[in-house]
């Protein structure tokens, strides 16, 4: 069974179709990269899939681990595993990250019917992951992402994926705004979690990102449809010819 | 014939009653001729203008006339019943350890009250007792501080017959925070309670006064507190209004603070049916650095209103009001502030900021900020919001997995944060978020 199956899905946005038509197949340990210009409809899908009110599915399915995601409220999408990194990560300011890390984890565990964590066991956890990424303890007093530059918000979600262990997590334009650094800091800590039980959906603008996080498959996606799919190879295509030609296949 | 003595003020039915009760009370009432005299001029100012109504200013959003459609008798002194159930009072306090003075139905009740051991600089006692005495420190102050036009303090002026006196002299430093418990039993009564705290240079306490009773009485608190901070004095003052369902509740916090001074107020309201919460403020001396917060938690048909007023008279003070009002249901939260900066008081700094957090399309929130500058060289400024969660921040939450109602308790918290992180007493702090949790896991469970 596929871990993430979508079939014909069709989203619209204040009555606008956006998705008008996206099939799209991840196995579990695969790294699909999904390519297209601005307004294609690559936020719309991230959105979609974690359940963004506004966000309305009028037709087609999707299927994680095949049930019905949108049978499900974002709590439980993230608790059967979905993760998405936000384009745009949000600022709490009286939320302090460490309150906020350990609600979300502990509302996952107990969702899943696992025993939340002390707040020894989550302190020891966090500083383990946080270490890993290069994320100092001052970072994690603070309230959520306020005050954090663009690539300490990425770092965070970085953080905040490699804490909740997804088995799928979606990258929604993870590199904007990544100066070359942060970029590294953010691949490894993609990389650093791949593996057989777990799958990466990586939304991008550009194809900068996919040096460092290397997929199995490039999407590309025009006018709310995948366009076309092919290896990793299809990045450099698009790299070097720019989207031009999907505008107008989109259109035809 | 004159058409003009037809014209006659139409008492209400709770007008009338507090006229028939003044007049049976005031030869029983404790003070000296002067302490009359004092009553006779406050209760005058209520006979002319009556309850505060909607068409005073100061009373717009809280129309007292029209909420209070009744008075209740004056208690009567608290039986044995009353006085042990009250020794469970304050629970909301947690551990924190206080030095406990306890009213019962606006007695003070001394075998409930922790008078032992006094650290040196320190004197309690009752208003009741300084009264009969004829306390000429206590004289000098009562009624001086708190604003003589205002319809609430008149009412209190003229019947108060109880309260706490609070001494503090020159330097001493009172660790252990004292508490005022006011506590109103079952009976349906009113009770004015009149306190005075004398915070002499250079001193440090802190005072918690807190408000309590049971739901299903619709008693009546009026409740008056008047302070006097001295120069170098640092003080903190936490009100926690945790009255019953169907109580009136009103109070008044009159405070005149001195030179290099550091004055915390802090109002915590949770409790009662109608609360009206007063703050008048006076800074008299220069460089004083005051905060000026609260936190209000509303649901049902509850209608909390606090209205302050900061008077900046001496230069180089530096205020920071912050309230904020959590409304669900069909709660009505008030908040009017005024910041009034005199001629001579150049260099203040006074910023206030209040936010509403609605979570109901039927609950209201009225701000009224006002700023009066008559100084040239200020920094002054006010802020007022009101709205509902934010549910782009509520999405985010819940893509990490946490459900509905703990996004909105965790950013309801957050919100409120940012005023009871004001309060410096840490135990304090922890007991009030505690509070508020605890009203977000009701709402949660309904």
């Amino acid at each position: 069974m596929p871990l993430l199956e979508i079939k014909n899905l069709h989203v619209e946005i204040d009555g606008k179709q956006i998705l008008k038509g996206v099939d799209l197949t991840v196995n579990a340990g695969e790294v699909h990269a999904i390519m297209g210009p601005n307004g294609s409809g690559k936020s719309t899908l991230a959105y979609a899939l974690a359940g963004k009110e506004g966000y309305t599915p009028t037709a087609g399915e999707v299927l994680f681990n095949g049930k019905n995601i949108f049978a499900m409220e974002p709590d439980e999408r993230a608790a059967a595993g979905l993760f998405l990194a936000f384009q745009y990560p949000l600022e709490i300011p009286g939320v302090a990250t460490m309150t906020f890390l350990r609600t979300a984890l502990n509302a996952q565990r107990r969702k899943r019917g696992d025993a939340e964590l002390s707040t020894p066991e989550f302190i020891k956890k966090v500083r383990e992951v946080s270490g890993k990424l290069g994320i100092e303890q001052e970072m994690l007093r603070r309230a959520v992402n306020v005050g954090f530059s663009g690539g300490e918000k990425k770092r965070n979600e970085i953080l905040q994926m490699a804490l909740l262990e997804p088995v799928l997590a979606v990258l929604d334009e993870t590199d904007s705004g990544l100066d070359i650094d942060a970029l590294r800091i953010v691949s490894d800590g993609v990389n650093r979690l791949r593996g057989p039980q777990r799958a990466f959906v990586v939304i991008t603008h550009y194809q900068r990102l996919l040096n460092y996080i290397v997929p199995d498959v490039v999407h590309v996606l025009s006018r709310g449809r995948i366009v076309k799919t092919g290896g990793k190879e299809l990045a450099h295509e698009l790299e070097a010819r720019g989207y031009a030609e999907f505008h107008e296949e989109a259109a035809a | 014939m004159n058409a003009m003595a037809d014209v006659k003020v139409i008492k209400t039915a709770a007008e009338t009653a507090l006229a028939q009760a003044y007049s049976a009370a005031r030869d029983q009432l404790p003070g000296d001729d002067a302490v009359a005299a004092q009553r006779e001029a406050a209760f005058a100012l209520f006979a002319k203008d009556g309850l505060p109504h909607r068409r005073i200013e100061e009373w717009k959003y809280t129309d007292l006339r029209a909420l209070m459609r009744e008075a209740k008798p004056l208690a009567s002194p608290p039986d044995a019943d009353a006085k042990a159930r009250a020794k469970t009072a304050a629970a909301f306090l947690g551990d924190v350890e206080t030095r406990r003075l306890v009213f019962v139905d606006g007695a003070f009740v001394p075998e409930l009250s922790d008078l032992a051991a006094l650290e040196p600089g320190l004197a309690v006692g009752s208003l009741a007792d300084a009264l009969t005495e004829g306390d000429a420190a206590v004289l000098a102050h009562l009624g001086r501080l708190a604003p003589k036009g205002d319809l609430a303090v008149a009412l209190n002026t003229a019947f108060m017959g109880d309260g706490a006196v609070i001494r503090i002299a020159s330097g001493a430093t009172i660790e252990r925070p004292l508490h005022l418990c006011f506590v109103s039993s079952q009976k349906p009564a009113a009770t004015f309670v009149r306190s005075l705290m004398t915070v002499a240079p250079g001193a440090r306490a802190m005072l918690i006064e807190s408000h309590e009773g049971p739901s299903g009485s619709d008693y009546q608190v009026n409740a008056a507190l008047e302070m006097v901070v001295g120069d170098g004095a640092h003080v903190d003052h936490v009100k926690i209004i945790a009255d019953g369902a169907e109580a009136l509740h009103v109070s008044t916090l009159a405070a005149a603070v001195g030179a290099k001074a550091r004055f915390n107020a802090f109002t915590f309201t949770m409790g009662g049916a109608v609360v009206r919460n007063q703050i008048f403020l006076n800074f008299d001396g220069e460089d004083t650095v005051a905060g000026i917060r609260g936190a209000t938690l509303v649901r049902d048909r509850q209608h909390a209103d606090t209205t302050l007023v900061a008077n900046h008279i001496a230069r180089g003070c530096q205020s920071r009001e912050m309230f904020k009002t959590v409304l669900d249901d069909e709660a009505h939260g008030v908040f009017q502030g005024r910041i009034i900066v005199r001629h001579g008081a150049q260099k203040t700094d006074a910023k206030m900021m209040t936010r509403a957090l609605l979570l109901s399309d039927r609950a209201e929130a009225d701000n009224k900020p006002e700023l009066e500058i008559f100084a040239d060289d200020v920094q002054c400024g006010h802020g007022a919001t009101s709205g509902a969660l934010d549910e782009e921040l509520k999405f985010y939450l819940m893509a990490r997995g946490i459900p509905a109602a703990e996004a909105e308790a965790l950013l309801i918290q957050a919100f409120l944060g940012e005023a009871i992180e004001g309060i410096e007493h840490a135990g304090l702090r922890e007991a009030l978020t505690d509070c508020a949790n605890g009203w977000l896991r009701a709402r949660g469970k309904r």
